[in-house]
């Protein structure tokens, strides 16, 4: 009997996972198809998680609003997130775990002890580094020396959010806590950023998966983001692209072209700025649900430099400008006559043609002035 | 030096006179607005475009401004291969027209070449010279220019010898000696270089053929530029001689300039003569009821009355012979306008006129070509003192 | 012997007259062929459904700059309205009532190309393997000669700019790493990477790239599969204008698309035949022979008026 022939997961509702073994390949797939792994990993993951080698993730929360977790827990069906719970072992997590206090910091040492140089660090949230870090405490510790401590002996570090990948909300002008994020904190480490605000789920999924299936990281750009969701911008991808392309802008909200789903460019949109996967996975798994399919612009909650501290509704350059929905004809005009040069030419010409001529009175007039050929020496 | 009899003198006088001060103020502006094209580009502040890379600066500047200065040119093939010594008071102050012609025409390329720090590779990278017939004009105006100071350099040595510390004078004595020695052969390089180069520039207009106008192109073009310049030439010696008589209170050459026009005149009636053939025979008639026809026969016309009025007893009077060489002029420009920039023809949707920047420069460039005429007439020994003995033809 | 002066005279002028006759067109030009591994593209208006994505790929493969066109206050999109100093190729439309056509336009690679006969120190040439016309910008004096020649007039220059450049095509050889070699589909190919980006990018193959010769064939395949589909049966840079090493097959008439009517004449040949008739058919003897006739005819002319001169003074 094999680990999905007769093993828990076959045995139904009343013995605590709520799937069936078809249901549980099934969502296990969709989630591999989701981050972009391949459906054969879907077995992988269903016998390790029926052999209990779950992985193990430590999540720390710091100055956060807990918003990236939320939007975890609000993958698909309500299962897959605790699927995706049953297939790592998330042992230390301040929201979803059960105990609290110091059983709980308890659970935090000895995971770190039993899996040391092989745990996945998940860090949400921003970190305080003003005046030795004392404005975010856990336990009586600052999250500065949490975050030393616990990332020093992780397998993996992933920073989810914005907050957490480069300071985020809390590090908005004037950033009184200095709040930064886990890169700068961690310097010399790796550290996979995953921003966004919250950010998109599904990135923090197909990176730790990947992990845990293959013992590897996705390929990271400059700034550590994965460059599977963060390689394109949202203007590459956009729904709306069509609208931009053909000059269909929104002009202000509630006009026609609101309600027609024009492009959100002149609101204000940094979709042409923003490196995210948003425009080609949506959030909650409703299509649609995400800023510019509900009709707000985006506003670059990925990009240090926009979110937080661009006005939300001023325009951004178009780093890579494309062709327009317009072709230009066979023979397109060109060039054309300044009248202010044509009358200066006109006048110069004339004054040197017709000015010479009345002038040859002058420069011939005289004949009797002229000497025979003997004068002169 | 064949002005054995010809006595040239400096006229003298003060050099800045208000209608000086007028010539430089308007070259003056064209400098600065030179200085302006090389800080920011051509394209700001001209209307040069893709589809007329060339304007008035190669039309007018370079193109008509060589012409202008083949003077020397047209009279050195009367006075020295024909051997009508009684040009030869013409023969001076002609070449030094053509130097200024030249030598500003030089000054236009620059401005215009976009590129204008490379220039020096083009006479020296003998190996990587192409057939191009603008390689060949570049080449021989370059080489002209320098002939026409080498022929124009007699006048700095008379000056120079008229001086007083006698080192000097005798260093004057002995570069006299060998320009005279050899100058038959500078002279024959400065007319075998402006027949190359002129003609040449006609057949610059032949390689965008596709884009000239059937009646501007035909292989006889370096020929009909050829002769158009010595036609030019010869109306503008008439105005350069007959401006100097009067401005500086000279006697006048006025029987010397009517043998003068009636070449001129014979020579422009043959190449209107051969230029209607030319059209004739290769079945372009029908092109003349449009536009461009217009334009053809507006060059014609003009040099027609021009050459009328020259072929009439009129041509022994000053004021007629002036009139007839700015129509003289006038005919041989608007052929080389025409065929540089009316009848190129780089598709309907293309249009150039001169930006005014670009006509500031062009009357620059013409106005500091007068002002240094006048100010090295008067300084140098250029204009003649006395005429040929009567044993000249 | 003495130079009788007007027999001398009489042989200048009809040695002039003759060498200028004897440079007229068709006197000896030999007109050039494409080099044997000449590679080149082929258009086809046909199969083109203007995407432009070989426009955006041009402009990546080639670091220019995009060009907002008419949105030049917002510049919200790279609209150049032709070839310009910063777009090598473009994707136009012809619109006439009810026919419509897209055309791509961008260096057509002559095989006897007018810049580069232009050209004074060969700045623009022709590659003597793949006949692509190469710029080089060491020797360019920015006098776009080149641009006025070009019949097509895709030849840019940098206008705007105070060091400016000459822009165009070169069949991005920039990104040719190895040789080309044959393919699976017929055509020899450099690999993946290292070829024209617009061809490489192109969703419908309207625009492939290979050996002109195997384009050539290719094209009359496609005449032949079928009849009456393609303006006049022919293949536009066959023969035009001596030939160009990129094909055109179009399905409305070619001068509606912007390529002229030019016959199978070279471009360059009439001005080449009547200079090269004139200074390089037998290397500069025209010029040298007529200075040498000028130096002695002058020297004749001013020893006799010294002699004269001479007696003149002796007398007086």
């Amino acid at each position: 009997m094999d680990a999905l022939h007769g093993g828990p997961l076959t045995a139904g509702p009343e013995h605590g996972t709520g799937v069936d073994r078809r249901e549980f390949l099934k969502v296990c797939t969709m989630a591999a198809a989701a981050v972009g792994l391949p459906a054969s990993v879907a077995v992988k993951w269903a016998e390790a998680a029926v052999a209990g080698l779950k992985p193990s993730v430590i999540w720390l929360h710091f100055q956060e609003c807990t918003g990236c977790t939320e939007s975890l827990l609000r993958t698909a069906h309500p299962a897959l997130a605790e699927l995706i719970l049953d297939l790592v072992s998330l042992d230390y997590h301040e929201t979803l775990a059960a105990a609290a206090g110091y059983q709980v910091e308890d659970a935090l040492r000895s995971a770190m002890e039993k899996n040391a140089g092989k745990y996945v660090c998940i860090i949400e949230g921003a970190i305080p580094t003003k005046d030795n870090g004392i404005y975010c405490k856990i336990a009586g510790r600052t999250a500065l020396e949490i975050v030393h401590e616990v990332a020093d002996k992780a397998g993996a570090i992933i920073a989810i959010g914005s907050c957490a990948s480069w300071g985020g909300i809390p590090s908005a002008d004037p950033n009184p806590t200095g709040a930064a994020g886990a890169p700068q904190v961690l310097e010399g480490k790796t550290v996979v950023t995953i921003p966004g605000c919250p950010a998109n789920p599904y990135n923090l999924l197909g990176t730790v998966l990947q992990f845990v299936t293959y013992g590897t990281l996705p390929a990271l750009d400059a700034k550590g983001r994965p460059m599977f969701a963060y390689a394109r911008v949202i203007h590459e991808d956009c729904p709306r692209r069509p609208h931009f392309d053909a000059g269909r802008f929104v002009e202000r909200f509630g006009d026609e072209g609101h309600r027609l789903g024009w492009c959100l460019y002149k609101t204000g949109c940094k979709g042409p700025a923003t490196h995210a996967n948003c425009s080609l996975q949506h959030f909650g798994e409703v299509p649609g649900a995400w800023p510019i399919g509900i009709g707000h612009p985006c506003f670059g909650c990925t990009e240090q430099a926009m979110a937080f501290r661009m006005p939300m509704h001023s325009t951004v350059e178009i780093q890579r400008p494309t062709p327009p929905d317009t072709y230009p004809p066979i023979h397109a005009e060109q060039g054309g006559v300044s009248p202010v040069a044509a009358g200066l030419a006109g006048l110069a010409a004339g004054a040197l043609v017709g000015g010479g001529w009345m002038a040859a009175k002058k420069l011939g007039g005289g004949e009797e002035k002229e000497t025979s050929p003997d004068k002169g020496a | 030096m064949s002005s054995h009899a010809v006595v040239h003198a400096p006229v003298g006088g003060r050099i800045m006179t208000r209608p000086f001060m007028v010539l430089l103020a308007i070259a003056a502006v064209g400098a600065i607005t030179a200085a302006y094209r090389f800080a920011n580009g051509i394209g700001s502040l001209s209307n040069l475009s893709n589809g007329y890379p060339w304007g008035v600066w190669i039309a007018i500047d370079v193109v008509i401004g060589t012409a202008i200065g083949c003077g020397g040119y047209a009279v050195g093939l009367l006075a020295y291969v024909l051997n009508k010594g009684k040009y030869h008071p013409l023969v001076r102050p002609a070449v030094l027209t053509s130097l200024l012609g030249y030598g500003l025409a030089v000054i236009a390329v620059v401005i215009d070449l976009g590129r204008y720090w490379a220039l020096w590779k083009v006479p020296l990278f003998v190996w990587r010279w192409s057939h191009s017939p603008q390689l060949e004009v570049a080449l021989c105006v370059a080489a002209y220019t320098l002939v026409l100071l080498i022929e124009l350099s007699p006048a700095l040595f008379e000056k120079l010898r008229m001086g007083v510390r006698s080192r000097v004078k005798s260093f004057a004595e002995g570069a006299l000696r060998i320009l005279e020695k050899n100058f038959f052969w500078l002279l024959a390089l400065g007319l075998l270089l402006p027949t190359m180069h002129q003609s040449s520039l006609g057949t610059m207009v032949l390689l965008p053929g596709p884009k000239v106008h059937p009646l501007w192109f035909t292989p006889w073009l370096p020929l009909l530029f050829l002769v158009n310049c010595i036609i030019m030439g010869f109306a503008v010696v008439t105005l350069e001689a007959s401006f100097s008589a009067a401005v500086f209170r000279r006697p006048r050459e006025t029987a010397m300039l009517s043998s003068l026009s009636l070449v001129a005149a014979w020579v422009a009636l043959g190449w209107v003569v051969f230029r209607l053939a030319e059209v004739t025979l290769t079945g372009k008639l029908g092109y003349l009821g449009s536009g461009y026809g217009i334009a053809f026969l507006a060059e014609l016309a003009v040099l027609v009355a021009g050459s009328a009025i020259l072929l009439s007893g009129r041509r022994a009077q000053s004021v007629w012979q002036v009139r007839a060489a700015i129509l003289l002029l006038l005919g041989t420009a608007l052929h080389r306008i025409n065929a540089y920039l009316v009848a190129f023809r780089p598709g309907s949707h293309f249009s150039y006129f001169p930006a005014v920047p670009e006509l500031l420069i062009t009357f620059g460039i013409f106005a500091a070509e007068i002002a240094i005429y006048v100010a090295v007439v008067k300084t140098f020994p250029i204009l003649s003192g006395a005429m040929p003995s009567p044993a000249k033809t | 012997m003495t130079l009788d002066r007007r027999s001398l005279l009489k042989t200048l002028v009809a040695g002039g007259v003759a060498s200028t006759a004897g440079a007229l067109p068709a006197a000896a030009y030999v007109r050039k062929t494409a080099p044997p591994g000449a590679m080149g593209m082929l258009y086809d208006t046909t199969l083109c459904i203007g995407c432009k994505t070989c426009v955006v790929a041009c402009k990546q493969a080639n670091d220019r700059e995009a060009d907002p066109g008419p949105w030049r206050e917002a510049k919200l999109y790279d609209a150049p309205v032709d070839l310009n100093e910063d777009t090598k190729n473009i994707i136009k439309l012809y619109r006439e009532g009810d026919t419509t056509s897209y055309m791509k336009a961008q260096c057509m690679h002559c095989v006897d190309p007018a810049c580069a006969a232009a050209c004074m120190l060969h700045s623009l040439q022709k590659d003597t393997i793949t006949g692509v016309v190469t710029y080089d910008p060491a020797y360019c004096v920015g006098c776009r000669y080149c641009q006025l020649s070009c019949p097509f007039n895709v030849a840019k220059f940098e206008f705007s700019k105070a060091l400016p450049l000459i822009v165009k095509c070169e069949l991005c050889r920039h990104r040719i790493k190895d040789a080309a070699v044959q393919g699976a589909n017929g055509f020899t190919r450099y690999p993946k990477g290292q070829g024209p980006a617009c061809c490489e990018v192109c969703p419908r193959d309207a625009v492939i790239y290979g050996r002109r010769d195997e384009l050539l064939a290719e094209a009359k395949r496609r005449i032949a599969a079928a009849q009456g589909k393609y303006y006049q049966d022919r293949v536009y840079g066959e023969r035009d204008g001596g030939g160009t090493q990129v094909l055109y097959l179009s399905h409305v008439p070619f001068d509606k698309l912007g390529l002229p009517e030019l016959g199978d004449r070279p471009v360059p040949e009439v001005a080449l035949s009547v200079q090269e008739g004139i200074y390089y058919k037998v290397p500069f003897v025209a010029p040298v022979a007529l200075g040498v006739a000028l130096a002695a005819v002058i020297y004749r002319n001013r020893r006799v008026e010294e002699v004269r001169s001479d007696e003149g003074e002796a007398k007086s």
